[in-house]
């Protein structure tokens, strides 16, 4: 039996470096397309949103793990193989991109639709009506809850474990199974996620409390 | 690329018996979280400092760290405490565990709405501290937080599927059982991925039932 020392709480760190990794291709990268799908969701368009409406609803009618496993061993049958982390990667930025697009739909048409029509009397085009007047509205009233995801997103990188990639839970495993001491490494491992998370929540709810405030 | 789906559905029998380990491990989730989450709230609203910040502690905790660490961290340390559980209860008690620091959270957004006149015009009515707390409070509270606990719930169903991490019985480990046996990893978890959507259709339906059977008369 083994205990646990410097190189076991390196080897953890490694596992942590990779879960901070994972959370910020994913969500990088579900800003890019999330930010796609929410326009594409309010597009004039009736069977654009109807797309953006069932990509949301499949990403949030089933479990991350599925969507992790379905990419993970859908890409090898399209010609494609990434290495391990790139197919996490993928699965995060696809599940990612439904949660914020359904986030900022949201706040985007919680925008007075005044100021659409104001716009559109002013001879205001489509795109500045949408990057100078709406878009950075929305994003101030969405901030809270786009927080929130992203400590769901960072808590959701743990099931890349399940797959076999070394994250930090990943690695938790396994010098849990080296050292037979699983509740002070999971503890720790714990004890990581929350220190990370913890303060975003924080911040967040902060916000959210701001917003509320400044709406009265 | 070359798909065979056939294979994965002659084991439909099994992948059924997996939905119900799925269905059963969701509802008896969904039980003990609304449990905790009621307690938590009358610790959190109770005169007890103590009580109060162990509630708090304990919403932030769970809320703040990965699902799959603490159910390891439950199947690892009931049994040092002596208790011995199967895989498929430990898991119970690890979605009730996480689903009720939500439904605390959730449930306490919606008692803190109530107006305070409501107790105490209960009060004056000479209703018990209990009998104010259930009547007046709780079940107003839960009608307008309804549609936010059903989401957390149908999110409690998904969960489930982390519970394979212990081997418990549900729809996940039995598609990794059947992935073992026929190396077609793609067509099983697509099969049951299709599965999950439709239960959480299902459940999404249901608690749209108990919304209108329950909670119909005007709230405002």
């Amino acid at each position: 039996m083994a205990s646990i020392g410097t190189p076991e709480l390196l080897f953890l760190l490694r596992g942590l470096g990779w879960t901070l990794a994972l959370t910020a291709i994913g969500f990088v990268g579900g800003i890019a397309f999330g930010l796609v799908v929410a326009l594409v969701r309010v597009s004039r368009r009736r069977w654009l949103r109807t797309i953006a409406a069932a990509w949301i609803a499949i990403f949030q009618g089933t479990p991350l793990l599925m969507q992790l496993f379905v990419v993970y061993f859908g890409l090898p049958l399209l010609g494609l193989e990434p290495p391990a982390w790139g197919a996490v990667a993928i699965a995060l930025t696809a599940h990612a991109s439904a949660y914020l697009g359904e986030i900022w739909r949201g706040a985007i048409q919680a925008v007075p639709l005044g100021q659409s029509e104001a716009a559109h009397a002013l001879g205001i085009k489509y795109r500045s009506l949408m990057r100078d007047i709406i878009l950075p509205q929305a994003f101030r009233l969405s901030l809270p809850a786009t927080i929130g995801f992203l400590v769901q997103l960072l808590k959701g990188t743990s099931l890349a474990a399940i797959v076999g990639f070394i994250e930090l839970t990943r690695a938790g495993q396994i010098v849990s199974n080296q050292t037979f001491k699983p509740l002070i490494v999971f503890g720790i491992v714990g004890l990581l996620y929350f220190l990370l998370c913890w303060p975003l929540s924080l911040w967040g709810g902060r916000m959210e409390r701001r917003l509320a405030r400044d709406r009265r | 690329m070359n798909l065979d789906f056939g294979v994965v559905w002659t084991r439909w029998p099994e992948l059924l018996a997996g939905l119900g380990g799925t269905l059963f491990l969701a509802v008896s989730g969904m039980i003990l979280a609304l449990v905790i989450g009621v307690i938590g709230v009358a610790i959190r609203r109770s005169n007890s400092r103590i009580g109060q910040a162990l509630v708090i502690a304990f919403v932030e905790l769970i809320r703040n760290t990965p699902f799959l660490v603490q159910i390891f961290f439950i199947f690892f340390a009931l049994p040092l405490a002596g208790v011995r559980l199967n895989p498929t209860t430990t898991a119970i008690i690890a979605l009730g565990v996480n689903g009720g620091a939500y439904a605390i959270e959730i449930i306490r957004g919606g008692v803190e709405s109530i107006p305070k006149g409501q107790t105490e015009a209960g009060l004056a009515l000479g209703l018990r501290q209990g009998e104010i707390f259930r009547k007046i409070i709780l079940k107003p509270a839960l009608r307008a937080v309804f549609p936010s606990l059903a989401s957390q719930f149908i999110l409690l169903t998904l969960t489930t599927s982390i519970a394979t991490s212990i081997s418990a019985f549900e729809l996940t480990s039995v598609a990794q059982r059947i992935d073992g046996d026929t190396f077609r990893s793609f067509e099983v978890y697509f099969t049951i991925t299709a599965m999950y959507l439709a239960l959480s259709w299902l459940v999404m339906s249901l608690f749209a039932l108990i919304s209108r059977a329950a909670f119909t008369y005007p709230t405002r």
